[in-house]
């Protein structure tokens, strides 16, 4: 199965909350009204510009570990390798918001006005976000129409440059995935273009697989630990 | 209120077009451009700079005072070039090779702009051989490098490896700073200072170019 998806701007809008702290205006603190104005600007511009657009491929386990163990940079053990051999089901996924966001914040840059731009950067990456959420919950609608329940089950996405999964991983992503086909392309440094585009693997697999310690060789220098707060959404779910 | 204190105010406000009428005023009546960058333009973004650090302001409003600054600036920057009045220092800025995320060292480019500094903004994806080159072809004193993703932070003492190789880290510094990017690590690959934010990478600029 590989298919393209395409989704409403509106269905990507980012939460206030979420582009307000990327500005350092952390929830709980007064808004001030020109930083509120500035926010609305940006949400509007990026609804003006964004067409998030994606691909999903659902791949069999020996073929997606052609893929993970791509140019075999990978950490020795990491989280994608130790849950991906019992995954009831896989997909490789790449979504993109496209160029025209990326283009208006250049615009913003260029033009001085900074505040916009570095608002409209973080709106649109929490929007990035947001997309690769939405491919994730379709792949989950997929495989419930097939009769997988979640729970037990449950859908979780790992993306290369993560986990000690290498960033090399995504050239072996695209060359499955070919989502040159939505516009995006791959640097030689692994970096996708445009910009606010996000890729990976969205593992079905019963929803204890999905929980891992943070005691890998990597987790030490991780400064995000984004994995405890997903790990922790999708059992509060 | 005299015209500079306005100026500089205008710039706290982030008022644009405000500091661009009033700098083309001060020039107008004659006032020395360097005192108009001095004691207007950059004492507003000085005060900017110490509120941030302060946490008594946000991010947007610094990106908003910078604004008002380049507006003044605009006005001023044909001035200082005829009259041959130096900043305060030169610095090359980029993010490294591999790397295309460049909201951050946009930032602190605009904040140095802000202090006094002048900028070469190599932009993303920059060779190591670049960034140098450009040092030495600029006469600038501090190589600023940005990097988002783990995998091209190895960049960054390539660029340190070639200073110390060809002699030049006595002469130019370098300063790294990015998500991933730590003390440590600045450390390790004999970077002269680490920045941990816009603001704070300011500061350490100050520091290396001996402005403090």
């Amino acid at each position: 199965m590989s298919e393209i998806l395409t989704f409403p701007p509106a269905q990507v809008m980012p939460a206030r909350d979420a582009v307000l702290a990327a500005q350092g205006v952390m929830a709980g603190n007064a808004v001030p009204e020109h930083i509120a104005d500035l926010h609305d600007t940006a949400i509007q511009r990026l609804e003006e510009t964004v067409a998030p657009i994606a691909m999903l491929c659902e791949v069999a386990r020996t073929d997606f570990a052609d893929v993970y163990r791509g140019e075999e940079r990978n950490e020795p053990r990491t989280p994608v390798g130790d849950m991906f051999g019992r995954a009831d089901h896989l997909a490789l996924f790449a979504v993109t918001l496209g160029e025209p966001v990326s283009q208006a914040i250049a615009d913003c840059f260029g033009s001085h006005d900074f505040a916009l731009g570095a608002m409209l950067d973080a709106a649109a990456s929490e929007a990035a976000d947001k997309a690769a959420d939405l491919v994730e919950r379709r792949f989950g609608e997929t495989l419930h129409g097939r009769g997988w329940t979640m729970p037990p089950g449950a859908v979780l996405r790992y993306s290369p440059g993560y986990c000690g999964w290498h960033v090399s991983g995504q050239r072996q992503l695209f060359d499955r995935v070919r989502p040159e086909q939505i516009g995006l392309s791959l640097t030689e440094s692994y970096l996708m273009q445009p910009l606010k585009s996000v890729s990976g693997v969205i593992i079905g697999a019963a929803r204890d697989i999905h929980k891992f310690a943070a005691s890998y060789s990597f987790c030490s220098q991780c400064e995000t630990r984004g994995c405890r707060e997903r790990i922790r959404a999708l059992f509060r779910e | 209120m005299d015209q500079l204190a306005q100026i500089a105010d205008g710039v706290i406000a982030g008022a644009d077009e405000q500091v661009g009428e009033l700098t083309r005023q001060a020039i107008q009546q004659g006032t020395p451009p360097k005192m108009i960058l001095d004691d207007g333009l950059i004492a507003g973004m000085n005060v900017i700079g110490e509120r941030f650090k302060a946490h008594e302001i946000f991010l947007p409003d610094v990106l908003m005072a910078a604004k008002a600054m380049y507006a003044g600036m605009n006005e001023l920057k044909p001035l200082l070039i005829k009259e041959g009045i130096p900043s305060l220092g030169k610095v090359v800025i980029g993010t490294v090779r591999g790397d295309l995320h460049d909201i951050g060292k946009n930032l602190v480019g605009i904040m140095l702009k802000g202090a006094g500094y002048e900028v070469i903004d190599l932009g993303k994806d920059v060779a190591p051989e670049a960034m140098v080159r450009a040092a030495q072809e600029y006469d600038a004193s501090v190589i600023g490098m940005s990097a988002l993703l783990t995998t091209t932070m190895p960049a960054m003492s390539e660029v340190a490896e070639i200073l110390q190789r060809e002699r030049l880290n006595g002469r130019i510094k370098t300063i790294v700073g990015g998500a991933p990017v730590t003390e440590d690590f600045a450390r390790d690959i004999g970077a002269d200072a680490y920045g941990y934010d816009a603001a704070n990478a300011v500061e350490r600029v100050r520091s290396l170019i001996g402005n403090t």
